[in-house]
């Protein structure tokens, strides 16, 4: 085997209650591998708070996954309007969600500003009009 | 005794194969080899949801019988306060207790009497804002034992108190001891219980050394002689001590509102319960202080050695606890140190991992994944495993065969049957 376990998974971006379905399954499968439990805590999160952003932003987009016995890698990508201003973005509290999402709890501004708080690791590629690529590392922490 | 002592049993003769329990097995806990159930005696929680489900009744829980008691010199009766919601027209609960004096017990002391010293010590805990938040109820042993095999990062927030059943066990032994002056060992003290978890518990208790309780009962075990005798009763004893507070544990929600404030969630139904738990673990539940949790669906009242309709046992305890005071008991000095957890609850990682080194369980997940491309996906439960990844998890361990899928055996069939038929 390569030394990196690797996942895909489409993110479906017609219906946001589906949201957490990639998360969810990688969180599955890190704890089959008996992996560190507070990494696989920050992963679940910071890829729900992804996934989220994925559905309400850009219609879906898909992730893969590198598990590394020491690390996760994450890209979620798609095929969205990108981000005008990332900095912007990532100001706690700063949200262009649309109404009807907010109306249900989310679009709090908090879901860059999470991400980043949970993982090791943040990058983002993002084209006006293309789309945007987000790199998450999250790191387990040695004892 | 065996490493796990489990409450639910399967009687072998009864199992006709088929794939009921194993799909709704919340741990995956069942497989069928031969055409007989087996369960993974590590992986279940026994929260009885095989033996609802078992249409041959091949699933059982083993509990205590009433001619068990009688090998002690004093017997004590510790009933659960769903005991009160299985009898029709019951205005006064010390009908139900006089009728367990009157099948062979010498003494009675309610279960929701504990209920009431745990929920105030709850309200002391979550005062005092030292635990993690939020705190999740330890009294459904399922639940417990479901965290410490699945959720390692909630097992910090299991509320460190003992579940009501030992608390009660505890008090009512040294009360009999004290006023029998009878020695420890001449008492037998019975929990008469309303699920199989809970006999487990007794047996092989998860955060004290060795359970007061001797043994336990299901309701469905004594109801017939436990209602025949109520309908002989000459007269009425008064001993009963409980607040509503206490019976009102019987249901789900119970145990929340007696924490006298409003951020708690209260969840019923193993499914649900996972499904709050999963959400628990990634922080998507905000403002909640506690979180009861209860494997059956309404609460105790649902337990699968309860012989009522669930809804309508809440009912009438919803209809007994009117008349009730709120509590009527409370802590003395010292009383909460003692009901403190003996072992702290350590996450089991053994359980479900595929290999303790991680370079091997990631080899064998990459092998789980490619045979689960070549599944058929319809998790039908004929290989024995109750889904596909199951199957492919199984085959990894090499607990099973590629072949043992029905699909994939009537494609090597076809194969060979077709390199035959080329042979002219």
């Amino acid at each position: 085997m390569s030394n990196a376990l690797h996942l895909h998974y489409e993110v479906s971006g017609e219906d946001f209650t589906r949201a957490g379905e990639a998360s969810g399954a990688v969180k599955k499968r890190l704890k089959s591998l008996g992996y560190d439990s507070d990494a696989i805590r920050r992963v679940a999160i910071a890829m729900y708070e992804a996934e989220i952003n994925m559905v309400i932003h850009a219609e879906g987009g898909f992730c893969d996954v590198d598990i590394y016995p020491d690390k996760v890698e994450i890209l979620l990508a798609d095929k969205g309007p990108g981000i005008p201003d990332v900095e912007k973005a990532m100001t706690e509290g700063f949200s262009t969600a649309p109404d009807n999402v907010r109306s249900l709890g989310f679009g709090a501004g908090m879901g860059l500003p999470n991400i980043k708080k949970y993982s090791d690791e943040m990058r983002i590629e993002t084209t006006i009009g293309v789309g945007t690529n987000l790199y998450l590392t999250i790191n387990v922490k040695q004892n | 005794m065996a490493k796990y002592f489990h409450s639910v049993t399967l009687d072998a003769e009864k199992c006709c194969g088929c794939t009921h329990c194993l799909s709704r097995c919340p741990t995956e806990a069942i497989r069928v080899h031969d055409g007989k159930a087996q369960i993974l005696s590590e992986r279940c929680i026994d929260c009885g949801e095989c033996i609802r489900v078992c249409p041959h009744h091949a699933k059982q829980a083993v509990s205590s019988t009433l001619d068990e008691i009688k090998s002690f010199k004093l017997k004590v009766a510790i009933p659960a306060p769903a005991l009160f919601g299985q009898f029709n027209n019951l205005d006064n609960i010390d009908f139900v207790l006089n009728g367990l004096k009157a099948i062979g017990f010498d003494r009675v002391f309610e279960v929701s009497r504990a209920a009431e010293l745990v929920s105030e010590a709850t309200r002391e805990l979550i005062k005092e804002n030292k635990l993690k938040k939020p705190i999740i109820s330890s009294a459904c042993p399922a639940i417990v034992r479901l965290i410490k095999i699945r959720f390692p990062e909630l097992c910090e927030n299991v509320m460190p108190l003992l579940a009501p059943i030992e608390v009660a066990a505890r008090i009512a032994r040294k009360e009999a001891i004290n006023q029998s002056g009878l020695p420890s060992e001449d008492i037998g003290v019975f929990f008469i219980t309303p699920c199989a978890a809970k006999v487990t518990e007794v047996h092989s208790p998860t955060y004290v050394k060795k359970s007061a309780c001797d043994g336990a009962i299901a309701f469905s075990k004594i109801y017939p002689e436990l209602s025949q005798a109520m309908d002989h009763l000459e007269e009425i004893e008064p001993i009963a001590q409980s607040g509503l507070m206490g019976i009102g544990w019987a249901n789900s929600g119970g145990e929340s509102a007696a924490m006298l404030g409003d951020k708690y969630l209260a969840a019923d139904g193993i499914e649900n319960v996972i499904r709050v738990l999963e959400e628990l673990e990634d922080e998507h539940i905000h403002n909640v202080d506690f979180v009861e949790l209860n494997a059956c669906s309404g609460g105790c009242v649902g337990g699968a050695l309860t012989v009522e309709n669930p809804y309508v046992a809440q009912a009438r305890i919803q209809n007994l606890r009117k008349y009730m005071p709120v509590s009527l008991n409370h802590l003395e000095d010292n009383s909460l140190d003692l009901m403190k957890w003996e072992n702290e609850l350590k996450f089991d990682a053994d359980i479900f991992r595929l290999d303790e080194d991680i370079f091997k369980a990631m080899s064998m997940m990459e092998r789980m994944e490619t045979i689960i491309q070549d599944l058929p996906g319809i998790d039908c439960g004929s290989c024995g495993a109750p889904t596909c990844r199951a199957m492919a998890e199984d085959i990894v361990r090499g607990r099973a065969k590629e072949t043992d899928c029905i699909f994939k055996l009537r494609k090597k069939i076809q194969n060979v049957y077709d390199e035959l038929s080329g042979i002219k």
